[in-house]
């Protein structure tokens, strides 16, 4: 799969640096594109070339785990949450004239002050370091571990209690939005919970009147106490749904 | 040269194999299907038994208009079953079948990472189609499917995780390598958390919620006609061929046997991967579709801490066994 990897391929040292330069100015024009069109969906799939263009980078620098992790975790989840969000929100086809951000000269500032600060931090580091492309894979997943785990291990922690934190406090959000039923929803599943006082006394009515067998309204009770994340086992039997999970809670 | 014509071989010889293993599949669930209900499903085309069913539907798709709805946007209407199709095309490369080099496509040095990576992009197809068609069947079918990938992505990792953890390496043949036969009650757990998790994945019943043609018509692919539906439906069955080998691979042993690996380990391979593809039709007779909140429940409350759980008991057998 790699270009770099292929024992003979047809593309010399400096071939591999040609298709580096190359795919380097696909990124960086789809990375162009995602900040300035005014189709939100298609800024989303730009996105999507961009960083696929960013893997590529790796796997020619011969950082095989990082590619396919840069894929996984960029395209395959962090996209399809965006796109997942857009949709749930705002995604009309065609352009959007009202996404255009009011204070674009400050974010400019942000974006040029940050990528000169790691352009010039990239540069000093690897200033003179070469990778041989013919000897032992520099960045196989081996040589990552083992970099990972022996010379980086406190800022993997750190990052991985970063990242809890984040967890922990993604679920106290929630959980508030839960109780307090005024807030805005924030996502389907918030908004579900979150609103109908309605369909609670419903489905409390329904289990304490006619318990196991309460046919009237099933659907509508079961669907949203389900999803009220209370009692249920996922099961699929929608007749003794609402009054077991009343009765669990 | 040489070197060249070997790589044409194996893409000659994967590509083979793309078009021929989705499709026996597919004709399998058309038989199999119908004597589970008690019919006799496809008879006529072809003759015998109607084995050429599928062919005739591929040429019957063939000749449907391609139909892009006014509202829809073109191009990425158009693009979104070559998305969808394609990952498991480049998939396939790097499932091994049998031991050496000569039985992977290519082999890789984190072949699961590659292999999951990969399938998670072909979702994007799905998403793609659903923004795209301006109906609002396919817009929730899109983001049912975007939920759902979300759902059912983080139990597969975690599974194949522990594979990997066991085995001690990323590659997949290294991991078939590594197999010993009591893997398969060590991993159990996780093998079956993994083959849900990738049914789910693939949106087959009973996790079709996505497709729900009772609900939302065909959810993503309502607006799409002839070749590009075709597309679609290849996808699916493309995906049942990458799911079933890569359960084989990283939870069955892949090529070893009874009899041992020699010269046959891609007759087990394949046979391994037959009986699960034929699970996978078998659930979809069986089992009605699960609604969307059972769906996550089932993953969030169910998989999840079930892949926990495993990669806990993988990493604690590990540590006593050395």
């Amino acid at each position: 799969m790699s270009l770099a990897e292929a024992p003979q391929g047809f593309l010399s040292p400096t071939g591999v640096e040609i298709a580096f330069l190359l795919v380097g100015l696909v990124t960086f024009g789809a990375a162009l594109v995602t900040v300035t069109t005014r189709q939100l969906v298609h800024a989303a799939l730009w996105l999507v070339v961009a960083l696929g263009g960013l893997a590529v980078e790796y796997l020619l620098l011969t950082a095989e785990f990082i590619a396919w992790v840069q894929v996984l975790i960029y395209v395959g989840s962090v996209v399809v949450l965006l796109l997942f969000g857009l949709m749930l929100t705002k995604a009309p086809i065609g352009r959007s004239p009202d996404a255009d951000s009011g204070n674009r000269w400050a974010a400019l500032t942000v974006a040029v002050a940050s990528a000169a600060a790691l352009i010039w931090v990239v540069v000093d580091a690897f200033r003179a370091t070469w990778i041989d492309l013919d000897g032992p894979a520099a960045g196989s997943t081996e040589v990552t571990g083992t970099s990972l785990f022996q010379n980086w291990v406190l800022p993997f922690e750190a990052l991985s209690v970063l990242l809890l934190a984040a967890l922990v406090g993604a679920i106290v959000l929630s959980r508030k939005a839960k109780t307090d039923s005024s807030s805005p929803p924030v996502n389907s599943r918030v908004a579900t919970k979150s609103s109908p006082g309605i369909t609670e006394s419903h489905g409390n009515s329904l289990s304490s009147s006619s318990g196991r067998n309460g046919r009237t309204g099933r659907h509508e009770g079961n669907a949203r106490n389900e999803q009220d994340g209370r009692g249920g086992r996922g099961g699929r039997d929608d007749r003794d749904g609402p009054a077991e999970q009343e009765g669990a809670r | 040269m040489n070197d060249a014509l070997d790589v044409a071989l194996r893409l000659l010889v994967v590509f083979v194999v793309f078009l021929t293993l989705p499709l026996i599949v597919g004709q399998t669930e058309h038989k199999v299907m119908a004597h589970m209900q008690g019919r006799l499903g496809p008879m006529y085309a072809g003759g015998f038994h109607g084995w050429a069913q599928l062919v005739a539907d591929g040429v019957k798709f063939a000749q449907k208009e391609d139909i892009v709805p006014a509202g829809a946007d073109r191009r990425i209407f158009q693009l979104a079953p070559a998305v969808a199709l394609l990952p498991y095309l480049l998939v396939l490369l790097a499932i091994p079948i049998g031991p050496g080099e000569g039985a992977v496509g290519q082999v890789l040095d984190a072949g699961i990472f590659f292999v999951l990576a990969v399938m998670g992009v072909g979702v994007l197809g799905s998403l793609m189609a659903g923004w795209a068609s301006a109906n609002k069947f396919s817009l929730l079918g899109g983001l049912r499917t975007a939920a759902q990938l979300l759902a059912y992505e983080l139990p597969m990792l975690l599974t194949a995780a522990s594979v990997a953890m066991a085995a001690g390496t990323v590659s997949l043949p290294g991991i078939v390598d590594a197999f010993e036969w009591w893997w398969l009650p060590w991993q159990i757990v996780g093998a079956i958390v993994f083959f849900v998790a990738g049914l789910a994945e693939l949106q087959r019943p009973p996790f079709d919620m996505p497709v729900a043609d009772s609900e939302i018509i065909f959810g993503a692919y309502t607006e799409y006609t002839g070749l590009r539906f075709a597309l679609f439906l290849l996808a699916e069955y493309a995906g049942i061929v990458v799911l079933c080998g890569l359960t084989t691979v990283l939870f069955l042993g892949g090529w070893h046997g009874p009899w041992g690996a020699d010269g046959l380990g891609w007759v087990w391979t394949l046979l391994k991967a037959a009986v699960l593809a034929f699970v996978v039709i078998w659930l979809r007779v069986t089992y009605p579709r699960l609604r969307e909140d059972q769906l996550q429940k089932l993953s969030w409350t169910l998989l999840v801490p079930l892949s926990l759980a495993q990669i806990a008991l993988t990493g604690v057998v590990k540590v006593v066994i050395r």
